[in-house]
């Protein structure tokens, strides 16, 4: 029987919640425990649980627990680990940038536009660079759009022109232009090496140039993007993983009417 | 093996001729025109390889030399015969020279007709003797290690450099894969030249050369006989060089490439009327290779609603099947797509896979399928990731899938690591293995859930292949039946590489690949 079952660590630490001290939750408050899983670049062997065991004191986690270790090739060992982290965060002192949009819905969207706007708006969006994936911008822009949620396509007040992947940045700007786009949506998915950032990046570089960047609102989205990590590269929205055609419809549309974006119709 | 869908054979049947008319029906479009990418590969058939002082590819400055001349209609291969006549020289001497601006092909007297067939003719047999060489090299090592029954275990590797890929690929082979598969890098398909040597540089991928495929394939060769198993190798035939891919891959001893008749003119925006004349010459290469074809039919079910339009795959793949007979690809070798990519929140949805994946096999049964793994609702859950592939691996195992594309349980964050691999392929192998016989053990229920739905997709299937054979194949896609993507006729890349054939014009290797003895 597996000794897990019947724990016999010591748990004489304070197990009351403290939120300027947070650790992990395993099944205790404050127990800290993380599970991790990674390759080491050695034999399988002794020896390496060992490095395992190391490497992971070093990244702050005591009791370090080798609980599965398997060789993938002749130089490399798997290792599932579990570990106690030793590092707390004051949760309490934590300012995050979050972008907090009740989302209207599709019709409400649509009023929104006729009332305040009082044209239909124009939003371009396209995976830019080398990235081949389109599941992201497709949907958000689809017609059909994605869990129940329509894309803008879809919407009376919105023109949605989807630009499809692999737009290099330059062609992405000129659309933006011939267009009359009064907000951009660029996706980023399978990213290799960090390199959707210096894509995300050109990008802002390049709409500065052409002196447009103030005059559109420019969003990105995928997997890995943060509204964080977004505004750090210059960006005024993202949206990750769970956010809808609704969320970035209405963020546009509230967004326009606060700032006074015009967009590119009279350039 | 008795059919557990009740399938309406007589729709099958009659869905199927539908398809064989859209194919017979295109095929005289197909017969009349030739191609840039068709040109130069029979520049590759004879021989020309290497590249100019400039870094273009000879097979292209070959093919621009004679379109220059305004005689690409009567093909390469008349223009190479009669300057081998002419000056004595070999097709890549000639080549070489043209390259050095020191001869132009249109500028030669034109010889004999006959005279000039009967020279290329001795070359191109050469060719094809190797071709068929490396076709009998592979049979020997797969008799030599016996060939694996039961779904071959696919993986993919995509580092952009070469000799990275070969590290990962030997790896994931000593781990159990039986297929490996080098991604292309981005945009290699919008390229109108292959480009030379080996490579260390690509995004998401690594490109298609022909000497980064021979050193994957001595790799994998060494592999082979290292673990007791022939590991096959696969490359992406598509795009604007399709059918020199196809050359290249048959002259490399790959064994499985990405072919489809459609998918450059849907997803990677190449123009109709170039891909369809360039996928059957790619088809005749592959087909005598005795390469296995995967078509791209997965890829409808990414961009559009895997429920709703399941219907399009099974129309999509009689149709390839179709374009592949006509190309003398046997069933055998053509290895039809589809996906597992069912919202998982579908009440009932393993069993519309489960229906799908079945009714495929039945209506397929000498096809090796490719069936694909989740991807478009993998969420970065890894640990749900992990029992989505599990389910997709289920189905594979119960229906009798023949390639199958391994799922990465953290597909939607990166490419895979080489743990990802190892897990996926544990996964396949326990399922595989504790599940091995399920296929023959069970019986669908007579006129339940699965029954239903496979007669239900197949009855829309062929409501709109006989829509298609209605409006042809061009306007089918001009109308965008496939995918939700509308392409117009004389849209997209390539157009311009499209020439209408001379009455005179000569190709040996249709023949001699077509109709020449395999063996």
């Amino acid at each position: 029987m597996s000794s897990g079952l019947y724990s016999t660590e010591r748990k004489d630490y304070d197990k009351t919640l403290d939120l300027t001290r947070v650790k992990p939750y395993g099944d205790t408050m404050n127990d800290g425990k993380v599970q991790l899983s990674f390759t080491l670049p050695v034999p399988y062997g002794a020896k390496a649980v060992e490095a395992a065991k190391q490497l992971v004191k070093k990244m702050g986690l005591e009791n370090p627990m080798v609980v599965y270790h398997t060789p993938l090739d002749k130089d490399f060992t798997f290792f599932v680990v579990y570990g106690s982290s030793i590092h707390t965060v004051d949760y309490t002192s934590i300012h995050i940038e979050e972008l907090e949009i009740k989302a209207m819905t599709m019709e409400e969207v649509n009023e929104y536009i006729k009332k305040h706007i009082r044209r239909k708006i124009v939003v371009i969006g396209a995976t830019t660079g080398t990235d081949a994936h389109t599941v992201g911008l497709d949907a958000i822009m689809n017609m059909k759009g994605y869990a129940g949620h329509y894309g803008l396509e879809r919407y009376e007040m919105i023109e949605a022109h989807n630009l499809g992947s692999q737009v290099p940045n330059e062609e992405f700007v000129k659309k933006a232009i011939e267009l009359k786009a009064d907000a951009l949506l660029v996706s980023q998915t399978v990213t290799q090496k960090e390199i959707h950032i210096k894509n995300l990046t050109h990008l802002v570089e390049l709409l500065e140039a052409e002196g447009i960047r103030d005059k559109v609102l420019l969003i990105c989205g995928g997997p890995r993007i943060t509204h964080e990590l977004a505004k750090e590269l210059g960006y005024d929205a993202g949206f990750g993983p769970g956010k809808y055609a609704d969320d970035v419809a209405t963020f546009i549309v509230t967004e326009m009417v606060k700032r006074g974006i015009k967009g590119l119709r009279d350039m | 093996m008795k059919s557990k869908l009740n399938l309406n054979w007589d729709i099958v049947n009659k869905a199927r001729e539908c398809a064989r008319n859209v194919a017979i029906d295109t095929q005289k479009f197909i017969d009349a025109h030739t191609t840039v990418a068709i040109e130069r590969t029979v520049c590759r058939l004879l021989g020309i390889d290497g590249v100019d002082d400039m870094g273009i590819p000879l097979p292209n400055v070959v093919v621009d030399n004679i379109k220059n001349g305004g005689g690409l209609s009567l093909g390469a291969a008349i223009y190479i015969g009669n300057a081998m006549l002419y000056t004595g020289l070999t097709p890549q001497q000639i080549a070489e020279k043209i390259g050095r601006n020191e001869l132009d092909l249109a500028k030669i007297p034109m010889a004999d007709l006959f005279e000039i067939k009967l020279a290329v003719q001795e070359v191109a047999i050469k060719t094809v003797e190797k071709i068929k060489e490396n076709r009998r090299k592979r049979e020997e090592l797969l008799k030599k290690y016996g060939d694996k029954e039961g779904p071959l275990l696919y993986l993919i590797v995509a580092t952009g450099n070469i000799y990275e890929d070969i590290v990962q690929a030997q790896a994931a082979a000593r781990q159990g894969a039986d297929v490996i598969a080098v991604i292309r890098t981005t945009g290699q398909s919008l390229l109108d030249y292959v480009p030379y040597g080996a490579t260390t540089e690509g995004f998401g991928g690594t490109y298609a050369t022909q000497e980064n495929f021979r050193l994957m394939r001595k790799a994998l060769d060494e592999v082979s006989e290292e673990v007791g198993r022939y590991i096959r190798l696969c490359n992406y035939c598509s795009g604007l060089c399709m059918p020199e891919i196809a050359a290249m891959g048959a002259l490399e001893r790959l064994d499985v490439m990405l072919n489809d008749a459609l998918y450059g003119i849907l997803f990677r925006d190449i123009n109709m009327k170039r891909t369809i004349i360039d996928q059957y010459f790619s088809r005749i290469i592959n087909g005598f290779a005795g390469i296995i074809i995967n078509t791209g039919e997965d890829n409808y079910l990414t961009t559009s609603d895997a429920y709703e339009e399941a219907h399009t795959v099974l129309a999509s793949q009689l149709i390839n099947e179709q374009f592949a007979l006509m190309a003398g690809i046997p069933e055998e070798q053509i290895g039809l797509g589809h996906a597992f990519e069912m919202n998982p929140d579908i009440k009932n949805g393993f069993l519309y896979e489960l229906a799908q994946a079945q009714m495929a096999r039945e209506i397929f049964p000498k096809a090796p399928l490719k069936y694909m793994p989740p991807t478009k609702y993998m969420t970065g859950n890894i640990f749900k990731g992990h029992v989505q592939d599990a389910m997709f691996n289920i189905v594979t195992i119960m229906t009798k899938q023949k390639i199958h594309l391994l799922g990465m349980l953290t597909e939607a964050i990166h490419t895979p690591f080489m743990s990802d691999r190892a897990l996926s392929i544990e996964s396949a192998r326990y399922i595989f293995n504790n599940m091995a016989d399920i296929a023959d053990e069970i019986y669908f229920k007579e006129g339940g859930i699965i029954q239903q739905r496979a007669n239900e997709v197949l009855i829309k299937a062929y409501e709109l292949l006989k829509e298609i054979e209605k409006e042809g194949l061009f306007r089918t896609l001009e109308q965008g039946k496939f995918a939700g993507i509308k392409r117009s006729m004389n849209g997209g890349r390539g157009l311009e590489g499209v020439v209408e054939k001379d009455p005179n014009y000569f190709n040996p290797f249709i023949d001699l690949m077509l109709r020449g003895d395999r063996q």
